[in-house]
């Protein structure tokens, strides 16, 4: 089941785990990623707190925790190539993976339907 | 994300919607900040081929009367009335502080002054201009006049085959010509670090003058982001950023601009606003307490603007005014004020990012090679 949030990341959800990465819109407005900052592996984050940060050449931007949860597994390949979050938002670009504390948190997020309604908005 | 309705727009408007720009508000304009290709690709054909950039956003201005040398030398620690027909120069208006209200270029065309101010001071350059030597000379606003710039190593190539004779032209001079009845103004000069011209024309002309450029093989439209990002890797100020009212041009480590002629000893010197303090921050007498630097950053994270710099002992010491993970560079490179003691080639500090203390090493400036075409 795939979910999204209006700060355009999104979420691969698989009982009480999720991949977590940014949007194919999101990687568009900022355009060409040169870092990302991931969260330790280990470390615990509520709902809408700042779990890592993506830059590109021109802005930086937060990325968001989308719902409570611990952070098991994050991309090192992303982080030695932050290009992948642009040529590859929803695959190879993958941020971290969660494991949910509330997998009910989930079923408030934005279907596909609903965030492409959103980020034509 | 559309354009707000109020912003002014270029005369290169429609082709920028055309090309796919993504435009954003700038300087009361909607600009272009990067088209399709992308910013470090843009970037990247700047510094290997010719990239051309729509600046119409900036002011220009022309300066008339035989007392307009010396009245406008009255504004700026610079050498005005010493500038050979042609030549262009690098100049700074002061505020009676010694601080900097803009920086601009300025042509001595024999007939005039021509000058060249940043967008988003342009109004208020004209006003304070006019306020304090309005009487002694004619000051003539172009702003409607467009300002195309086209830089990178092959931008003589790709001019030349419109403008014959801009190849004669080495950097920082300039000459009159026409192309299909319109008059240009052409400087061999930009702010990007490379080779290039900078073409004032009229704005009628300015769309079919920038298509002919964009169809020659060298030439591809740059936005404002990779604008910026090359001119922070060539080590210049952008203006409200780097340098501001509460700046001199010794703290901004803009002493070459200022010729020896309107210094302590020079036949001209003093006489512009803030001389007191500029002079005395010049000749050692009251130093400045800060100077604007370059660091490049030990390990690959960008640091950016307002960022703090801390001395071993977690004191502040400083503070970047631009940064970025620079494209050709492929480092983070930052300007930043630090305090003097701080500000020696390979002084080591820390840029807190986050929180977290990111190592960066003071740096000789510019980070990247200028290659500009000095004959």
């Amino acid at each position: 089941m795939i979910k999204y949030t209006e700060d355009h990341e999104w979420l691969q959800i698989d009982g009480d785990t999720a991949v977590v990465g940014i949007t194919h819109h999101a990687q568009d407005a900022l355009g060409d990623v040169v870092f990302v900052d991931l969260p330790e592996v280990g470390k615990s984050f509520a709902a809408k707190e700042v779990a890592g940060v993506v830059e590109s050449v021109k802005a930086a931007a937060d990325v968001y925790m989308p719902v409570d949860g611990e952070i098991t597994e994050v991309n090192e390949e992303l982080r030695g190539d932050p290009s992948l979050a642009n040529t590859d938002p929803l695959g190879k670009g993958w941020f971290f993976k969660v494991k949910l504390s509330k997998p009910a948190q989930a079923d408030a997020l934005l279907d596909e339907t609903a965030y492409q309604a959103f980020s034509a908005g | 994300m559309t354009a707000s309705a109020n912003l002014l727009t270029t005369p290169l408007n429609a082709l920028h919607l055309e090309l796919g720009a993504r435009m954003v508000p700038f300087a009361g304009y909607s600009m272009p900040v990067q088209y399709p290709a992308g910013l470090v690709a843009e970037h990247h054909h700047t510094r290997s081929a010719a990239g051309l950039f729509d600046v119409s956003h900036m002011g220009q201005l022309r300066l008339t009367g035989p007392d307009a040398a010396a009245a406008f030398e009255s504004l700026m620690p610079v050498d005005v009335m010493g500038l050979g027909i042609n030549k262009q120069r690098y100049g700074l208006l002061l505020n009676d502080e010694g601080g900097i209200i803009d920086d601009l270029m300025f042509v001595n065309r024999g007939e005039d002054i021509f000058v060249i101010v940043n967008g988003a001071c342009k109004h208020g350059d004209l006003a304070h201009i006019q306020q304090r030597i309005g009487s002694r000379c004619t000051i003539e606003p172009q702003f409607d006049r467009a300002l195309l710039a086209l830089q990178g190593p092959k931008a003589v190539t790709a001019l030349q085959r419109l403008v014959p004779g801009v190849e004669q032209l080495v950097f920082m001079t300039g000459m009159a010509a026409t192309w299909v009845g319109a008059d240009l103004y052409i400087t061999r000069s930009g702010y990007t670090g490379e080779d290039g011209f900078e073409i004032s024309l009229p704005a009628h002309a300015a769309e079919a003058f920038a298509r002919a450029l964009l169809a020659q093989p060298e030439v591809k439209p740059i936005g404002l982001g990779a604008r910026n990002s090359l001119r922070l890797e060539a080590g210049l100020c952008l203006y409200g950023s780097d340098i501001d009212t509460t700046t001199t041009p010794v703290e901004a480590g803009l002493n070459w601009a200022m010729q020896k002629v309107r210094r302590t000893g020079g036949a001209r010197a003093g006489g512009f606003p803030g001389a007191d303090k500029i002079l005395a921050q010049l000749n050692g007498t009251a130093p400045a307490q800060r100077l604007r630097l370059g660091l490049v950053g030990l390990e690959r994270v960008p640091v950016r603007e307002h960022v703090e710099l801390h001395n071993d002992a977690g004191q502040k010491v400083g503070e970047v005014t631009s940064g970025l993970l620079a494209p050709t560079a492929d480092q983070p490179v930052a300007l930043a004020y630090v305090q003097a003691e701080y500000a020696a080639s390979g002084t080591r500090l820390n840029a807190m990012v986050r929180g977290k203390a990111v190592p960066m090493q003071v740096s000789p400036l510019p980070f990247v090679p200028n290659r500009y075409h000095r004959g």
